[in-house]
């Protein structure tokens, strides 16, 4: 969670307004607010963690991305961030859309389902992976759509999405994600991160 | 034809109350086009205001709530409206904040209202009293804060009617407040609201009793009319699933029906009693003035239909809430006031807590309602003075 909170970090600029979409309890948003800026909302589903979110003073309101990123206005945050939720949702593409609107540019991170303990899981055990990333069975996972690094890094050039920034994660490992380690980055790391731009 | 000009030195005989109040020198031109000058406002504080005045909350009341938020009000002996938010170690603490709450104009507990003594008769206004807004309740709460000598305020917070009372004085004074929190309220009042009101209001002026509302003159008490409004206004702020496991169908003090109209059903005993209790401490006029300002508010529309319009001067940082279960203003016309907060990208929160009590939850005992209001409150007043420092 750290090395994702300080990779987000780093790709932020000092005192720049951020909108975290799908917030949880808010600890990527206090870690910012401590490191890079104030001005940082929060979009969260569940009630209760929309609760321990304003407990903490956070501001952070309920809603569903899918049908509340449209009231924002466009271009209205410098960064909107979507940490690990992009799977959960029903319609990622539009997600997808919706935060390009609304932010002048967008960090997606993705549990990376093509990571090799994912693949292997699949191929030898014949059963949906369990992973420390992924730690829900096949009938109680939030997860509708499983992609990986390379799926998002496909998606990106098809939809015509600029990446200005691709960073691949295996354990504390930090590398950069190109064209020619894409294969190998989509094996090796369980978590990507994408700095994008429509 | 009555003059306001007529009351302007009018004394204060309400009910012998012993309440803190002051007179409002300043003229106040209402929305329907009279001023007065010369009114009182009664009003309560707990807490003490700090050196640097940095610790001052205003606390709205409902359409039937009075200055006395926390503590034991004493026309009533019960305990204050607010007990469980406003107190010593309550979520907004008063060993920490200075909580200032003003009885509106138009109501019944000291403040300018149709109870109101008019010097010249010696008889209560009643409905001579000018039609007020909640544009213009908030206006006169402005001139007590000034009178207080308190420059900025920490917080405005109100439920219902109070709710109204937050939006329209950060509208109405975009740079005093810091935090705004609007509970269960609306920005714009819907049919169905002011259809239960109309409903209350018909049936206090069907009581023959109101005299066209000078019934003081006669020294009668339009008590049946009012207990009917109330009964009726009470059910609005339940939950049907509330007062089915409440109530169910349980009797009353009977083993069987007794096939007549008294109160077989204890639902029926409950909606009587709350009745009669409210007519010994609210005046009928009062009602039917404050009901009509709830009914009047369209805060958009003062805004040319643009609620956005309504908090483009201001910075105050706001906190919505709703609750589940409050289908008089419920959950959506709520997330309309963050919509038009977040489309001119105002700092808002916003949460809908989960409970069965309907539109009365933000009075009562919802412990997540409290804990997250508490939380965040105290959270923020942090916040915003380590940045000071």
């Amino acid at each position: 969670m750290k090395e994702e909170f300080n990779i987000i970090s780093n790709l932020i600029g000092e005192n720049t307004r951020v909108l975290d979409v799908g917030c949880g309890n808010g600890d990527l948003m206090k870690f910012l607010q401590e490191n890079k800026t104030k001005d940082i909302r929060g979009l969260e589903i569940s009630k209760e963690k929309v609760q321990n979110c304003l407990s903490k003073g956070l501001t952070v309101i309920e809603g569903n991305a899918e049908s509340d990123l449209k009231q924002f206005p466009k271009s209205s945050f410098d960064y909107v961030i979507l940490s690990q939720t992009l799977q959960a949702f029903l319609n990622p593409e539009l997600v997808i859309n919706e935060l390009l609107k609304v932010g002048k540019k967008v960090i997606v991170t993705i549990p990376n389902f093509g990571y090799w303990r994912v693949r292997l899981q699949l191929l030898f055990k014949g059963t949906m992976p369990v992973t420390e990333n992924l730690p829900h069975e096949w009938y109680n996972t939030p997860n509708l759509h499983m992609c990986t690094i390379k799926d998002f890094y496909n998606f990106c050039s098809t939809k015509n999405i600029k990446i200005y920034k691709s960073i691949a994660l295996k354990k504390s490992r930090i590398s950069e994600i190109n064209k020619s380690n894409l294969n190998y980055k989509n094996l090796d790391s369980h978590l990507g991160i994408f700095l994008i731009e429509s | 034809m009555f003059f306001f000009s007529q009351f302007n030195q009018l004394i204060i005989m309400n009910k012998n109350i012993d309440t803190k109040k002051i007179i409002i020198s300043n003229p106040l031109k209402l929305d329907c086009g009279k001023e007065i000058n010369n009114f009182p406002i009664a009003y309560e504080t707990y807490g003490e205001l700090n050196s640097e005045k940095s610790n001052a909350i205003l606390v709205f009341h409902a359409l039937t709530g009075d200055q006395y938020v926390s503590g034991k009000n004493p026309i009533t002996n019960k305990d204050g409206w607010w007990s469980y938010v406003v107190g010593e170690n309550k979520p907004i603490d008063t060993n920490k904040f200075f909580v200032i709450c003003a009885n509106v104009i138009g109501g019944c507990m000291g403040s300018y209202g149709p109870s109101t003594i008019n010097e010249s008769t010696s008889e209560q206004i009643g409905t001579d009293f000018p039609i007020i807004t909640i544009n213009d309740m908030v206006n006169a709460q402005y001139e007590l804060i000034k009178y207080l000598e308190i420059e900025k305020l920490f917080a405005v917070v109100g439920g219902s009617m109070g709710g109204m009372q937050v939006l329209q004085f950060v509208a109405n004074f975009p740079d005093i407040a810091k935090l705004a929190i609007p509970i269960a309220c609306t920005s714009s009042h819907s049919a169905q609201n002011i259809a239960f009101n109309e409903l209350g209001r018909q049936a206090i002026m069907a009581d023959s009793k109101w005299e066209n509302g000078f019934y003081s003159n006669y020294k009668l008490n339009p008590d049946k009319g009012l207990a009917v409004a109330r009964m009726a206004a009470h059910i609005t702020y339940l939950s049907e699933k509330g007062l089915q496991e409440k109530f169910g169908r349980k009797l009353q003090d009977r083993d069987s029906l007794r096939y007549g109209f008294e109160a077989d059903f204890q639902i029926e005993s409950y909606l009587r009693y709350q009745g009669s209790v409210f007519v010994d401490r609210f005046d009928a006029n009062s009602y039917l003035y404050i009901t009509r300002a709830m009914d009047y508010f369209d805060l958009s529309k003062q805004y040319k239909g643009n609620l956005s319009d309504a908090f483009k001067k201001t910075k105050t940082k706001f906190f919505v809430i709703s609750f589940t279960s409050d289908w008089l203003y419920p959950t959506s016309e709520n997330r309309e006031i963050v919509i038009a907060l977040n489309s001119i990208g105002a700092d808002v929160g916003f949460v809908e807590i989960e409970s069965d009590k309907g539109h009365d939850s933000f009075l009562l005992d919802v412990p997540s309602f409290l804990k997250t209001l508490g939380d965040y409150i105290n959270s923020t007043y942090k916040i915003i003075n380590e940045r000071r420092i």
